[in-house]
């Protein structure tokens, strides 16, 4: 089993994975399926990603959920001031990896691998927004050890220490038109691989009947600090050379803390609904600043993101021993404020709509089907913070189609 | 069970062929030509519609001519090919011009990183006048002209060169000796038409720092030096004749005339300050003491009543230490020549120095420390455009710009108010993207947005842009068309070398 997971996690980890912002919310093929509730929805091991604190309830000693998702993201551009048109399409694999084992009546343990952060936007070399990005490839992985504690029959707390992995790599022209001396527009690579960064989750479940649970879980805000990573200059004018070394960077990017609440109602023995808010703390980021090593100015980059929020509801129907089906939808509030629509995250309010299904194999095996359709409306923004005064927008409309498929084993 | 998943792949097959899709794809079917044909567009006009940047037009600056960049706008709008005069012999780009192989004009100007300033690119250009094209082409932008050139018979003729009765750039692809530009634009049998002329009307008389005649009342400009104001009647006249042809086809061509920018605005004049001489006690005192015969006379012109108190206090050199003023000749103050009294003064901040004179104002006269140029050693005329000169060209402009107004509204011609946006410029300009354009000379904090081109009077190929789309806004609102923008930031400034 182990040899396995180490297998799937090394293939898995060469791509990237993303979604309008850089967060991705693909944490389970069974939870996206329901609109990516969970925080009071006791199902698989899951929850240890969903509410640590739900981990006590799960009835088999053992579970493992392995899955993951082709992310298929496009977002276009235009502006019909220029007739500019542009665009970027990618593809990411958001997995995850959960496993609980319950060493006896009121603690379980648990380790939670997943990806809930990455971005990968790829406009081409040099398009009109090439000053604000060319490309970007953010990278992480989580890796969450936990524990929860049964406290009685009713309630549960949970937690533990997140360690994360990461890497990025950005790409962006200089300036508006700086070029070299045959007409190549210089532009910079930032590179930075290893980095890790610690953080926790913490949550508590409350179920006052037998059929309805409360969670309430919180994800710390966890800063990915860039140091000494790799600052290269192309296409550098020889007059410039001088200056516009090869050099290192330092950059701080802040993962969000994240607060979600919410509940589950069994309806009936095979109906299942959940209801979950999710309020991300994306204050914190209010720019990206890179500072250089070589006495270069530091680059500041405002991006003044707000807290912003999630409103989730997700049901579940047993229809027999063998099939279980799953639908959900949510509206996924924006972080980005207007002015400050840059094109490396290009994303604005979106309406997430989901399904999926379990097929039972036999009561230890089941497969996990899940799908997620990411509407956004088109938007006409623009980011305004740019060094040289200037603005840079448009038209943008994104889309987010992502199939996913998982295996959950239990005893 | 196997239906399932087959359902479920036709499911996914769908949802991944849901591209984003615009409620209003922008394409080139997005635009229109409104109530213009850009078939057969020609540009008239001098050096700004001939693409002259840094001194010079040269192979790849002229390729960011206004002209070119509104063909390249047009063409997305029905508009047909455009072609330029050919500078295919201009190999190296270095611009400049050779008649029999002798150099008769500079090479580009760049600017040389290790000399910190701008000078002309090193190498000897391969453009020559002799070699002639003998062909139109749709931009007949003739640097040099003035309005009165595009009518003249023997702007084009090769041996018209060496007297200056022709003009360099249109000999080279004038279709005969006895060719005129406007005959050559109109063989082009334009369907839209731009037309900027009358800037050397004016420029070549303030460049020259006022050396010229205002030849206001003379209506012969056969009689017209290089460096002279032209009568505005003479203007009006050349101005209608002009416009009428450009509108003489069997369908009247519609078109964009451009109104002539106040030029003392521009980085030429502006570069350069009035009072930037330092000085330290001891010389300010021995360039005083220098000064003390020619004040002294000014005091017994003044006790006689030759001049007034006010001449008086201008007229009298005074050195301090610090930042002094610069002493100029103005042939403008009461003429005491008669007792020996040159005509001098300090300059004011109503005075424009001129660009070249940056690298003259403080240089010895035959290597003597004691003789030095814009103190000890008055600037002559040349280098400073005076008040009352700037008086003259301001008059003109204004009248100039009155005629090219009524002259267009006459023909309901759209006009491109090229002087309402200098006059913007001086104190900013804000362009569609947010960016805060100046008329300001080239420094190194500005590199990324001058659009003045090194030679301080023409625009470079930002500037150049910056044009276009004021011209583009012209036609889209007078011939209801919807013709996109180019981005300006987009376009080079200046060159930069680490050495030349």
């Amino acid at each position: 089993m182990r040899k396995l997971l180490s297998l799937t996690l090394l293939a898995l980890a060469g791509s990237s994975a993303f979604a309008g912002g850089y967060r991705v919310s693909i944490q389970g093929q069974k939870q996206l399926a329901m609109g990516h509730t969970g925080v009071a929805v006791v199902n698989s091991a899951e929850v240890t990603f969903f509410n640590p604190a739900g981990m006590a309830f799960l009835e088999n000693k053992f579970n493992l959920s392995v899955g993951a998702s082709a992310l298929f993201a496009e977002t276009k551009f235009q502006n019909s001031t220029y007739n500019w048109t542009a665009s970027t399409s990618n593809v990411g694999t958001p997995f995850n990896v959960y496993a609980t084992y319950k060493i006896n009546d009121w603690l379980t343990a648990g380790m939670a691998i997943y990806t809930p952060y990455g971005s990968a936007v790829e406009w081409d070399q040099d398009w009109q927004g090439s000053h604000l990005v060319n490309n970007i490839d953010l990278k992480a992985i989580f890796v969450q050890p936990t524990v929860s504690v049964r406290l009685g029959e009713h309630f549960s707390i949970g937690g533990g220490p997140i360690y994360v992995t990461g890497s990025v790599d950005f790409n962006r022209n200089l300036s508006r038109n700086l070029t070299d001396e045959d007409g190549d527009r210089t532009d910079l690579q930032i590179s930075a691989k290893g980095i890790s960064a610690w953080g926790y989750t913490a949550g508590l479940m409350f179920n006052p009947t037998d059929k309805i649970r409360l969670g309430l879980n919180y994800r710390s805000e966890i800063t990915m600090e860039a140091r000494d990573g790799d600052a290269i200059f192309n296409d550098v004018p020889a007059y410039a050379a001088g200056t516009l070394t090869n050099t290192t960077f330092n950059a701080d990017l802040p993962l969000p803390g994240e607060l979600t609440t919410g509940l589950s109602v069994q309806v009936t023995d095979k109906w299942l609904l959940a209801f979950d808010y999710n309020y991300t703390l994306w204050s914190v980021y209010k720019s990206l600043d890179v500072e250089f090593n070589n006495g270069l100015p530091t680059s500041v980059n405002p991006r003044n993101y707000k807290n912003s929020s999630s409103y989730r509801v997700g049901t579940q129907y047993s229809a027999t021993d063998k099939f279980t089906f799953r639908a959900g939808w949510y509206i996924d509030e924006s972080p980005v404020q207007d002015g400050y629509f840059a094109p490396e995250t290009p994303r604005n309010d979106g309406m997430g709509f989901t399904g999926g299904l379990t097929y039972q194999v036999n009561n230890k095996l089941g497969v996990d089907f899940s799908f997620l359709y990411l509407h956004f409306d088109e938007i006409d923004n623009s980011y305004d913070h740019y060094s040289d005064g200037s603005s840079f927008g448009g038209t943008y409309k994104s889309s987010v189609f992502s199939p996913g498929v998982g295996v959950t084993y239990s005893f | 069970m196997k239906n399932k998943f087959i359902y479920l792949a036709v499911l996914a097959a769908g949802f991944i062929s849901c591209e984003p899709e615009f409620e209003n794809e922008v394409s080139n079917a997005s635009y229109s030509s409104g109530d213009a044909d850009f078939s057969s567009y020609v540009a008239v006009g001098n050096s700004l519609t001939a693409g002259y940047m840094d001194g010079t037009v040269s192979r790849v600056g002229q390729s960011y001519s206004y002209p070119n960049t509104l063909a390249g706008q047009f063409a997305v709008v029905g508009g047909g090919i455009f072609t330029q005069p050919s500078f295919e012999d201009d190999i190296n780009n270095l611009g400049g011009l050779t008649l029999g192989g002798f150099p008769i004009g500079g090479t580009r100007i760049i600017i040389n990183a290790s000399a910190g300033g701008p000078q002309p690119i090193s190498g000897s250009s391969t453009i020559e006048v002799s070699n002639l094209q003998a062909q139109a082409y749709h931009n007949m932008g003739v640097p040099g002209a003035k309005s009165f050139h595009l009518l003249s018979n023997t702007y084009g003729d090769v041996a018209g060169v060496v007297p200056q009765t022709a003009n360099p750039y249109f000999v080279r692809h004038a279709t005969s000796a006895s060719a005129t530009v406007l005959g050559d634009a109109m063989s082009m049998n334009p369907t839209f038409f731009t037309n900027w002329i009358g800037n050397n009307d004016i420029l070549s008389y303030a460049t020259s720092g006022g050396i010229g005649v205002d030849r206001l009342g003379n209506l012969n400009p056969a009689t017209y030096g290089p460096n002279d104001i032209t009568d505005p009647q003479v203007f009006a006249s050349v101005y209608s004749t002009i416009i009428n042809t450009l509108t003489s086809g069997p369908v009247p061509a519609k078109g964009v005339v451009a109104t002539i920018p106040e030029v003392t605005s521009i980085p030429y004049f502006t570069t350069v300050p009035f009072n930037a001489v330092p000085l330290d006690a001891a010389t300010a005192a021995q360039l005083n003491s220098g000064y003390a015969t020619y004040n002294a006379g000014l005091v017994f012109a003044y006790n006689n009543s030759f001049i007034s108190e006010a001449e008086l206090s201008k007229r009298t050199i005074s050195f301090r230490a610090g930042k002094n003023a610069v002493v100029m000749v103005d042939e403008y103050l009461t003429n005491l020549s008669g007792f020996g009294i040159p005509s001098y003064r300090h300059a004011t901040s109503s005075d424009l120095i001129v660009l070249p004179a940056m690298s003259f104002i403080g240089t010895l006269v035959g290597g003597d420390p004691l003789r030095v140029n814009g103190v000890s050693e008055p600037l002559a005329d040349k280098w400073v455009l005076s008040k009352d000169e700037k008086m003259l060209v301001a008059n003109a402009t204004a009248a100039f710009n009155n005629a090219i107004v009524s002259i267009a509204a006459s023909k309901n011609i759209a006009v491109a108010d090229m002087n309402a946006i200098m006059t913007k410029l001086k104190g900013g300009l804000t362009i569609e993207d947010g960016t805060i354009y100046t008329a300001n000379y080239f420094s190194s904090a500005t590199a990324g947005t001058v659009l003045f081109s090194l030679d301080g009077v023409h625009p470079n190929a930002r500037g150049y842009a910056v044009i276009s789309n004021e011209i583009i806004k012209v036609i889209n609102s007078f011939y209801n068309a919807n013709i996109p923008l180019v981005s300006a930031a987009g376009f080079p400034g200046a060159t930069i070398l680490t050495s030349n």
